[in-house]
């Protein structure tokens, strides 16, 4: 069964322009999305700046106003959840990408892992404090830190008070915006273990956003690529990354520092065939827009943005 | 940029006819008007009510302001009871004045803020920063009309260095060296006065700006490529950190118009400053009213100015 | 055997906390040979950023102590009408943040031909901006006489950092200092950028120091790579045998600690503790003891020095030997 389903998406900003400051033409941030997550699964959303996989993350839980889309969530569809001051769903919630500047300085870890609680909970301030040290305990920090601020922990020991107040109403499904990007290498093996022990415990649901492949391609069952707002392939993490079809993943794929030492000149050598094929073929594969097709499968799993066939 | 411009220009229609709605407003809750005091007391109400008629003071108020702007934009201010002459005339005068008064202060103010701003930029936390910085916490502190004050106790009586009321001695041939020479010394006092006070916002802004932008990645830059401390000051720390002191210039403008209404009645320097202050203990409503839209029209070309200015300037906001 | 560009012995920067001097580079040694590329590589706050910008002279209110070698010259007391010379015609820098590292109130063009005029200010306006125009093109920017007038705003990314790039090998310098090169980028992007730093390279005959903390960039890029850790080295070697056979627990801790292509959904390793700040740092014994606490004592030396343990091999501290992760529960090292 899927948890969330999004169908056609799209989240369009104004551009104003001209002397009067009127609406000239609209930044289509994410234009037409479709995607289902199955419970239980992390689910990979890829793309380089400006791709639209953030905007896409944030409207799904209502940061972002959609233009037009419907978003199902355990098969109801959720017409516009921000009547909460949170403006958060209960079951969808969010861990954002910098650890340094997404908690409130002036806050104390009690009242910033508290705050969702306030928002959807009636609980006694004992009842209150009992929950949050059970959850500080749960990230592996001391309950006793819950009297200190932000500035008292190590960058990753303040992306996991983050992701103490996003778990903190039992969500079902968890929107990971860049959670490690900020991170040192070691830290980020660190919140990306401790976010699947997590999962497993909490029989959460991941929806991973990142640039990074090395660390999609660890976390995730399945992975949707994004460029300009649309989605150029989608398919599992075999898919993705053993049969990439569309020139843009491939170009993706190739882009990967190679770990091996001894694979540089190939690496190097099948980079600049992709870049040849990009540049050859980009009329294959985009439209006169520069804009990704409509995906089609190409088997039960893979779907790829190509023109239609006749 | 043009776009910007023009826009911006195009915002100044709406607030020039908003600041005019507001002045007629103003005069017209004012109590008596302009023939209080002008008639014989003993004319029939019959006869002031003919007159009112005549002058159209009796038809609906936007007739009376419709009528008001086509006057003004004549250059007809009407007439200052107390004076007994056109405002145009009256306020012509001692324009010139103020005008003199405030150009000659804001050069002093750029003349001394910059480099005491510089200073206490470049060189932050050191004995000099920390003198200048007293400086300016100390003008903050003190109020204008205070140290005008002393100043003319101090220069003007004390020592007896500079004349202490006028803006220009009697009896001087107009267009003369002396004359001019009389005019500058009148004007220096107040003017320093004006500026010592006025220049402490400037050099507090520019040594913020310096300080930050000494700390930008891309001065490092520049260190790289090899330019010397004097090249990196003054190629990329001074230029970028100017920028913002070019446009607060506007506001400069609306700043010294306070200053100058206090430091001209201190002086009894003749600008509409004084004139200003007297006119509203005479109640001469026609003149306050019109000095209080000069001012007004003052205060949004300076902002006008300052955004204009910063948009040449500033490649971010001149290409778009 | 390549001639030896730049040799740094025993570097010391410290930086004043509360009155008091704290080594952020502790001991530093190390050389960079003609036309190879040198990775430093380590976690924030090791100290490689303090170490390069020592090379470079960058440091305002640092001190530095110790010996940085340039072709016998010591550069760390030359007057700074000697730092100016050599800045941006004999050593050169690319930085880390392309959207910040540009002046925003100068043309493309004025900030490229200022490295030029710099070093060369015989050169008249025309020719240097012919000059300009052709180190925009080997940068790969098209449409060079259109980006020469434009503001870094304008650029993309991408464009910006191949700006900067042009500045820094604009006087053909001897050692080109790039600080995390293509942190700030998209994945496309830094690979083009890492493709077009080695096709200078091989093009400028010039050493290169990459200060980085991704391992990847440093399979890509290196030659040689000296790994960090709280303000010390504690492994020089080849890339290849670094990925093979790293010696040094931290080496060996960062590289399983990298989600890995082929290892799908394994647990990662992870480095217990966190590094103390400056001012903690330990000075004494080995500085990644307390990061290893399985480790007995005994296996750590008491004054740890790097070693040559293989030819061309170094390691710091004697915890190598016997080294091994709690995961694996089985002793012995390689």
């Amino acid at each position: 069964m899927s948890i969330l389903r999004i169908e056609d998406l799209r989240v369009h900003f104004p551009i104003k322009g001209g002397i009067f400051g009127r609406t000239v033409d609209h930044v289509k941030a994410v234009d037409g999305v479709s995607l289902e997550i199955e419970k239980g699964t992390t689910y990979g959303l890829v793309g380089e700046s400006g791709s639209g996989k953030t905007t896409t993350g944030r409207a799904v839980v209502g940061l972002n106003h959609m233009t037009t889309g419907k978003v199902f969530f355990e098969d109801k569809q959720i017409m516009n959840f921000g009547k909460r001051k949170s403006g958060l769903h209960k079951d969808v919630q969010m861990i954002f990408q910098d650890p340094y500047s997404s908690l409130n300085g002036r806050k104390r870890v009690l009242d910033i892992i508290a705050e969702p609680l306030r928002n959807f909970e009636r609980l006694s301030k004992a009842e209150e404090r009992k929950r949050v040290q059970e959850l500080l305990e749960l990230v592996g920090l001391s309950p006793e830190s819950i009297l200190k601020y932000p500035h008292q922990f190590s960058g990753g020991q303040r992306q996991r008070i983050g992701i103490a107040r996003a778990i903190a109403l039992k969500p079902k499904l968890i929107i990971a915006d860049e959670p490690v990007s900020a991170l040192d290498v070691s830290v980020q093996a660190q919140v990306l273990n401790f976010l699947q022990d997590i999962q497993k415990e909490l029989d959460l649901t991941l929806l991973f956003i990142s640039h990074d492949l090395g660390v999609i391609r660890h976390m995730c069952e399945r992975i949707g690529i994004m460029y300009k707002g649309r989605f150029v392939e989608e398919g599992t993490t075999d898919d993705i990354f053993h049969n990439p079809q569309h020139i843009y993943t491939k170009r993706l794929v190739a882009a990967i520092p190679d770990i091996d030492p001894k694979q540089r000149d190939a690496s190097f050598d099948i980079r600049q065939e992709v870049e040849v094929e990009w540049n050859e073929a980009y009329n294959k594969y985009f439209d006169e827009h520069g804009l990704a097709y409509q995906l089609q499968p190409i088997s039960d799993t893979h779907l790829v943005a190509l023109p239609e066939r006749g | 940029m043009w776009k910007f411009t023009i826009r911006r220009m195009l915002i100044v229609i709406p607030q020039i006819i908003l600041l005019s709605v507001l002045v007629f407003v103003l005069a017209k809750m004012m109590p008596g008007d302009a023939l209080t005091g002008q008639l014989d007391p003993d004319a029939s109400q019959e006869s002031i009510d003919n007159i009112r008629e005549k002058l159209g003071w009796n038809d609906p108020w936007y007739q009376q302001y419709g009528n008001w702007v086509v006057d003004l934009s004549k250059g007809d201010l009407g007439q200052s009871f107390t004076y007994k002459m056109p405002v145009t005339e009256l306020i012509g005068q001692r324009l010139k004045n103020t005008v003199w008064l405030s150009l000659f202060s804001v050069i002093l103010i750029y003349v001394i803020s910059v480099p005491l701003g510089i200073i206490s930029g470049r060189y932050n936390d050191s004995i000099l920063d920390h003198a200048i910085t007293g400086y300016t916490y100390l003008g903050f502190a003190t109020p204008l009309f205070i140290f005008a004050l002393v100043m003319l106790w101090v220069f003007g009586y004390h020592f007896g260095w500079f004349p202490t009321s006028g803006s220009v001695a009697p009896g001087m041939e107009p267009g003369s060296l002396e004359y001019v020479m009389s005019r500058f010394k009148h004007l220096l006092l107040p003017s320093i006065s004006l500026a010592l006070i006025g220049v402490v916002g400037t050099v507090q802004y520019l040594r913020s700006e310096i300080i930050d932008t000494k700390q930008k990645d891309f001065i490092t830059t520049a260190r790289a490529k090899g330019a010397s401390e004097s090249r990196v000051y003054n190629r990329h720390i001074l230029r970028n950190s100017l920028l913002p002191i070019a446009a607060f210039f506007g506001y400069e403008v609306v700043n010294l118009i306070s200053g100058t209404i206090f430091v001209e009645m201190i002086y009894g320097y003749p600008g509409m400053g004084q004139l200003f202050l007297e006119v509203i203990q005479l109640r001469d409503y026609s003149v306050v009213t019109s000095l209080v839209l000069l001012y007004g029209i003052a205060a949004v070309v300076g902002t006008l100015l300052s955004d204009i200015t910063l948009s040449i300037v500033d490649p971010r906001i001149r290409i778009k | 055997m390549a001639e030896t560009l730049i040799d740094i012995k025993n570097l010391k920067t410290s930086f004043s906390i509360n009155n008091e001097y704290h080594a952020a580079v502790d001991d530093v040694s190390l050389s960079v040979k003609k036309n190879e590329v040198l990775a430093i590589v380590g976690e924030s706050g090791c100290g490689k950023s303090a170490l390069a910008f020592s090379v470079m002279g960058l440091h305002t209110r640092a001190k530095v102590e110790g010996e940085i070698l340039y072709k016998d010259e010591n550069l760390v007391n030359v007057s700074p009408r000697r730092w100016n010379a050599l800045r941006g015609k004999d050593l050169g820098m690319i930085f880390q943040d392309p959207l910040t590292a540009l002046n925003p109130l100068m043309t493309i063009g004025d900030q490229i031909g200022e490295a030029i005029f710099l070093h060369n200010s015989s050169m008249s306006k025309a020719q240097r901006k012919k000059k300009v125009l052709g180190l925009l093109d080997k940068v790969g920017i098209s449409r060079s006489e259109h980006v020469y007038g434009q503001y870094p705003h304008e650029l993309s990314g991408g464009m910006r950092q191949r700006v900067i790039i042009s500045i820094a090998i604009a006087n053909e310098p001897e050692v080109l200092i790039a600080d995390e090169p293509t942190t700030a980028l998209d994945a496309t992007i830094q690979s083009q950028i890492l493709d077009l730093i080695r096709e200078l390279k091989n093009d400028m005959n010039a050493g290169i120091v990459l200060i980085t903390h991704d391992l990847g960039v440093v399979a890509e890029m290196a030659d040689r790579v000296a790994v960090m850790y709280a303000g010390q080295i504690v492994e020089i070697v080849d890339v290849e045998t670094l990925f093979e056979q790293p010696l040094h627990p931290y080496t060996r801790s960062l590289i399983s600690s990298v989600p890995s292509t082929e290892k799908h959904s394994q647990k990662l390793h992870v480095i217990q503790g966190i590094v103390p700040a400056l001012q903690f740092l330990p000075r004494e014994g080995c500085r990644f003891k307390e990061r290893i606490p399985w480790i007995e004592d005994s296996e750590h030396a008491e004054h740890p020095e790097l070693q040559e343990v293989k030819p061309g091999h170094f390691v710091r501290c004697t915890c190598y030997k016997n080294f091994y992760f709690p995961e694996d529960k089985k002793k012995g090292a390689y």
